[in-house]
């Protein structure tokens, strides 16, 4: 996939001066439970890593924070807790996640950095059973 | 036995070894048609989809639903666009659902066509006066300002008066509530209609009421868009603080959704930092409450235009877990007015072959299969139609939501098409995408390809760079055909 992304950590990839850019171990879990295992260059957000890596992610206002379809599941509350508490604007978002956990946050919005190595990430599934639990999504 | 083995073979050399493609047919280009694309091209890698829109430029809502000001909800063409330039993909603009070409013919021309066309008309209340001049819904005052080329024409007086009425709390009614109220040097640089842009900076409208007939813990928009509205440069809000008492069935509604809990801690901070505000010679937007419209009411020395909304209050009542309903106490109010927008629902259109469901405004369908007969145990399937989307689920949700609801869809095409289920059409090849352009071709239909939609496109941006927008719109479906073809 070819994407132009623009989130405000690449700005501050480039830093450090080091030629081999330091990376972090990071787990991705699809909604069939298959995993994938990348290294993420400090600085870059989990959604592009994702992408770089085809690893499917959707990211339909590709990183800026106007949809939630790049929602991932933090799979430890120990690597959600080492996170910046998400601010409005991403509540915002996030409000209209599907399958929103307590454990859950944007993934372009979710930035590497060295705490986070070993982070493992769920995507959520992609079908709602709508008619099941009744549910309907209401904003719009 | 040996019939479903033999169907079953018959779909699996279909689906493994044909010679010919699967072929699609998406009605519908707004996020529904394209998710829905996307994940058929991914799913079926033999597959070939066709996707027809009515009007020369694709996108649907995405182009003519998404406020001007909301420029990064529509970064999601991007991504439709890399659909639409897929080998295996292509969209004809241009091309009615029924006058370019009927239900049947698709049907006949494709293995399967889904039906994505949305919802382009609107729910009515029903209520006298409802056709005064002035009443309009908000549907057409939002095609009326993104440029819709069936929209230009709307022509809303608001130089005559200077309140709006808005019906509805929904993210639409404050779309327009805020179109309606920021600085028009803020639309400027948007890719708002020239003509609305105009209307917009000679406009009188200084007081816009939202009116819900529920409280603020029911209220449909959500926090992105309130948070916005609220933040208007020189606009008092107004929130009566009776409104935000709150019941135990209320309680009970926010426990358990973030969304309505998040909200209500929104209009509650507004309604107290608001109170401290003077409110001289500034907008205002007021949240009005617990309110349901009786009538509109006519002018005296304007006839046949509004002058007003007649509201009855109402009292919440429950109908069931986590669900109250808004019950008129027979007492009413008035509050002048010369434009109202009804913001309560849009409604989809029904197909001549197709059942509907008049009430709740969708093609009746099982996963997105499409029922040909409703009253059956078990159920009838219309054989290789389907449908996605608003028109399958009625007109709420988000652009995201079609990625649930596509995917749903697709589900069900491919369960179908593994199952034996459309052998008896699937198994033989149909004229698809050359069948479609010649018939559209012998009918004189001016079709117009993705790549013509890209000459619109650069146009646009052409025009826009000239007046520091992204973009201008062209508006008119002769403009819109003209650039197609240069």
């Amino acid at each position: 996939m070819n994407c132009g992304f623009c989130t405000t950590a690449s700005a501050n990839a480039s830093e450090g001066g080091n030629e081999q850019k330091e990376t972090i171990s990071v787990t991705f879990v699809d909604k069939d439970g298959e995993e994938k295992q990348i290294r993420v260059p400090i600085g870059m957000s989990m959604l592009e890593a994702a992408h770089e890596n085809d690893i499917e992610l959707e990211g339909a206002c590709e990183g800026s924070l106007a949809c939630s379809t790049c929602h991932v599941i933090l799979m430890d509350m120990e690597y959600y807790n080492k996170l910046e508490d998400p601010t409005d604007e991403e509540n915002d978002m996030l409000d209209l996640a599907f399958g929103l956990t307590e454990t859950s946050r944007l993934g372009c919005q979710v930035i590497a950095k060295p705490e986070l190595d070993g982070i493992r990430l769920a995507i959520p599934p992609a079908t709602r059973n709508f008619a099941v639990d009744g549910y309907v999504p209401k904003p719009h | 036995m040996a019939v479903l083995q033999a169907r079953k073979f018959l779909a699996r050399s279909f689906s493994n070894l044909s010679a010919h493609p699967l072929r699609v047919c998406i009605v519908g280009s707004g996020p529904a048609g394209f998710y829905t694309a996307e994940k058929m091209l991914k799913k079926h890698q033999r597959s070939e989809v066709d996707i027809i829109d009515r009007l020369p430029t694709p996108f649907g809502l995405v182009r003519s639903g998404v406020a001007p000001d909301h420029p990064e909800t529509k970064i999601v063409t991007n991504q439709f666009s890399r659909v639409a330039q897929n080998e295996r993909c292509s969209f004809f603009g241009n091309v009615n659902l029924g006058t370019s070409v009927s239900l049947s013919e698709l049907r006949e021309l494709y293995h399967i066509v889904v039906l994505a066309y949305g919802a382009e008309s609107d729910r009515v209340l029903g209520i006298p006066g409802e056709d005064l001049k002035g009443v309009h819904s908000a549907r057409e005052f939002v095609w009326w300002y993104n440029g819709h080329p069936d929209g230009i024409n709307l022509d809303p007086d608001l130089q005559s008066t200077d309140t709006a009425v808005i019906l509805g709390q929904g993210n639409v009614a404050l779309d327009v509530a805020r179109i309606l109220l920021r600085p028009t040097s803020e639309l400027a640089t948007t890719d708002i209609a020239s003509h609305a842009l105009t209307a917009l900076e000679q406009s009188s409208i200084r007081k816009v009421y939202l009116v819900g007939r529920r409280g603020p813990v029911q209220a449909a928009c959500t926090a992105k868009e309130l948070r916005e509205v609220l933040g208007i440069k020189n606009l008092s809000i107004h929130i009566k603080e009776a409104d935000l008492k709150t019941t135990p069935a209320d309680e009970e509604e926010m426990k358990s959704n973030r969304i309505h809990r998040r909200i209500y801690e929104l209009l509650s901070k507004a309604a107290i930092s608001g109170s401290a505000q003077p409110s001289s010679g500034q907008q205002e937007l007021h949240f009005v409450f617990f309110r349901q419209p009786d009538k509109f009411l006519e002018s005296d020395n304007r006839r046949g235009h509004v002058s007003g909304v007649q509201l009855e209050q109402t009292v919440l009542k429950g109908v069931g877990p986590g669900r109250q309903i808004a019950v008129g106490t027979g007492q009413f109010e008035d509050i002048d007015c010369g434009v109202v927008l009804k913001s309560i629902g849009y409604k989809s259109v029904p197909v001549d072959g197709l059942l509907f469901d008049n009430q709740k405004g969708v093609v009746p369908n099982i996963q997105g299969r499409v029922l040909s007969d409703t009253s059956g145990d078990p159920a009838l399937l219309e054989n290789g139609l389907y449908v996605c989307g608003w028109l399958k689920r009625g007109p709420t949700g988000i652009i995201g939501t079609n990625l649930y609801c596509a995917e749903e869809t697709v589900l069900s095409i491919s369960e179908d098409l593994e199952r034996g289920e459309l052998a008896s059409t699937a198994t033989s090849p149909k004229p698809g995408r050359e069948g479609l352009l010649e018939l559209l071709n012998n009918r004189n239909v001016r079709v117009v390809p993705f790549s013509d939609w890209e000459k619109i496109d650069t146009e646009e941006k052409r025009l826009g760079s000239l007046r520091n927008k992204p973009r201008e719109k062209l508006t008119t479906w002769e403009e819109l055909l003209k650039a197609a073809m240069a």
